[in-house]
């Protein structure tokens, strides 16, 4: 037994420890769950859910690109009813933060979504994702529109009292305006980063490689695009920082953390090795214990600059 | 599913530019289906990042088969890996062929690496059904028969056996096939599929299909995979957890 205490607080939620899975690459937990004990973790983060069941966009989705990959799924999801009644009972029997994460294509949706989920117990925060790529009607234009992510953060917060982290985009000039809005409009926290927009062609057939035209980059490729996001955040905002963006082992781990991050969100290396979250876990108390740091809380924003 | 390591005892070439692997892997080959497959991570670097798909081709003991070609860098380590070093398997994954139902023979219809999956299917088929292999390539070089039964085959440019595709050579084989209780498991490429599956529908014979997309995870938590379902129109199905064989009648290809 080890007297390291891993424990991080998000506004009013406290997590055993900082390792989360981020949307939309865990689907609902049952997968995982073979190979992770969910129960070790700081928090699982659903897909993102809409009102209604959301299709998606048709092949391909996917494409790999240097350390990296390009994903345009467009939201499918089984929808907030589907999800209260199919995917909560599995996830219920774990004693592990849920949160749930919200896309929509209007303000009111995301309202509606909020104020549907919100009565059920098992879930304690929202994510609400005004930054995806991926889909037309919504998302980025959100996600780059100062008011836009205001006005939902405001309306969202009028009808829940749990947690509410705003997922931003990093495809802004500056995200620490989006973070001060959100925190001004009663958020809790902040998630940095959703995917970058990217694109990939086929040099042959001179078509795009997926059918999206454009996708959501992620993997390693992109934690230092959003390491610098989080600084940038951490050094003009006070709020909670959840970092995301291409964390392949324990090391980026502390270095989001050192960058101001709270907490932070694995998400494409579940793909890869799905049983990466709990060895982290392990290996952050290593870490903590062979260099002398008590309070893992104590690397937030640590940075020597 | 599992993640687990499997030392590489063995990679030739059988044909030209195809190469079968041969790992040691008991806890595999004693769950594992034809059809199935693993989900195979080529490097711990980030380039290649993503596991590579791969079905499982044969199973002999306590060894396991998976049979490619070079395409890219994924397929390039792999060819080199070292013998004796590990491989880096998650599965098995999918849900794999259903050798079960009403028929005397079981007809294999492969084009080009389609055959991948087919060794080991005919292997759990032998002594249960009688078996007809149908095997079609562009040129003799991908041809590949390896460890089939009863193969008639087919090239586009008549190198080896009918000129023609696998499916042209099916419709000249139409009576004989008509004579037999018939159920037929197939592979290839997605043109392929497309003709064979319009031949099944016209001559009313059962066919599961195993098919490809690219994919992220290969077990179903990134939605990576869709394939669109002739039933649920409301939905996609996902090649690596609903499939990757379908009854042919049920998806749109
Ligand atoms: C369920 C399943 C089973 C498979 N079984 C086998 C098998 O038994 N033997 C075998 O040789 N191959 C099989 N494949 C295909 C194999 O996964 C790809 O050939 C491999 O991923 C290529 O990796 P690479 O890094 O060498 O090439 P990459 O650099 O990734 O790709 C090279 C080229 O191939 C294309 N490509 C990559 N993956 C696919 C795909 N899935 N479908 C169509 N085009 C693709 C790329 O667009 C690119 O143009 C299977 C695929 C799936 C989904
Ligand atoms: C296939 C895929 C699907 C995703 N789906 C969602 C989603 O539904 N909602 C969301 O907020 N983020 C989604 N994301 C973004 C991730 O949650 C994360 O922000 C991003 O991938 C960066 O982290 P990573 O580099 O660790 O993957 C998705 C990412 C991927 C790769
Ligand atoms: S490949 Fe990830 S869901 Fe199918």
């Amino acid at each position: 037994m080890s007297n390291v205490d891993l424990s991080v607080k998000i506004g009013s939620l406290t997590l055993r420890n900082p390792i989360m899975l981020a949307s939309g690459t865990v689907g609902y937990g049952n997968e995982m769950a073979e190979f992770t004990d969910l129960n070790k973790l700081g928090g699982i983060v659903t897909k993102s859910l809409s009102l209604k069941p959301r299709k998606g966009n048709p092949p391909q989705r996917i494409v790999e690109t240097p350390a990296g990959m390009l994903n345009a799924i467009g939201l499918a999801n089984v929808g907030v009813e589907v999800f209260l009644k199919e995917k909560i009972p599995f996830l219920r029997q774990f004693d592990v933060p849920l949160i749930c994460n919200i896309a929509a294509s209007t303000i009111d949706e995301y309202v509606e979504c909020t104020r549907i989920l919100t009565t059920e117990d098992t879930i304690k925060a929202f994510e609400i994702n005004v930054s995806c790529p991926n889909v037309k009607e919504g998302g980025l234009s959100f996600g780059n529109d100062l008011n836009s992510v205001a006005r939902i953060t405001e309306k969202v917060r009028a009808v829940t009292d749990k947690a509410i982290i705003i997922k931003l985009s990093p495809n802004v000039s500056y995200i620490a305006e989006f973070a001060k809005a959100v925190k001004e409009n009663g958020a809790d926290a902040v998630s940095a980063i959703n995917t970058l927009v990217g694109a990939a062609f086929n040099i042959f057939t001179r078509k795009p490689k997926i059918h999206n035209v454009t996708g959501g980059l992620s993997g390693p490729a992109i934690k230092p695009v959003a390491i610098a996001k989080v600084l940038e955040i951490s050094r003009q905002v006070d709020i909670p920082i959840i970092g995301i963006g291409g964390i392949m082992d324990w090391k980026d781990v502390i270095e989001f953390m050192i960058a101001g991050s709270s907490a932070v969100q694995i998400g494409t290396l579940n793909f890869i090795d799905p049983s990466a979250p709990g060895k982290i876990v392990n290996q952050l108390e290593e870490h903590c214990i062979k260099n002398g740091i008590e309070k893992i809380s104590s690397l937030i924003a640590s940075y020597q600059l | 599913m599992l993640i687990i390591n499997s030392p590489v005892e063995e990679i030739i070439e059988i044909n030209r530019h195809i190469y079968l692997l041969k790992v040691f892997s008991p806890q595999l080959t004693s769950i594992i289906k034809p059809g199935q497959f693993l989900n195979i991570r080529v490097t711990e670097r980030v380039y290649p990042l993503l596991r590579r798909p791969f079905s499982v081709c044969d199973v002999e003991g306590n060894h396991l088969y998976l049979m490619f070609n070079i395409l890219g860098e994924g397929t390039n380590i792999l060819a080199h890996k070292p013998i004796g070093s590990d491989l880096d398997i998650l599965g098995p994954l999918g849900n794999g062929f259903n050798l079960d139902g009403d028929y005397e023979t079981a007809v294999i219809v492969a084009g080009g690496l389609g055959a991948a999956p087919f060794p080991y299917l005919t292997r759990k088929l032998k002594g249960m059904k009688n078996i007809l292999s149908f095997i079609g390539g562009r040129t003799k070089d991908d041809v590949i028969t390896y460890n089939l039964k009863n193969v008639k085959e087919a090239s586009d440019d008549g190198s080896l056996g009918f000129r023609g595709n696998v499916v042209q050579l099916l419709n000249q084989n139409l009576e004989l096939l008509k004579a037999k209780k018939i159920k037929m498991f197939a592979c290839g490429p997605t043109v392929m599929l497309r003709a064979l599956k319009e031949f099944c529908l016209k001559n009313d014979f059962e066919c599961e299909a195993s098919t490809e997309c690219a994919m992220a995870c290969g077990f179903g938590i990134c939605q990576g995979c869709p394939i669109e379902s002739t039933t649920e129109s409301d939905r996609y199905l996902l090649v690596c957890k609903d499939g990757p064989v379908f009854n042919i009648k049920d998806v749109v290809i």
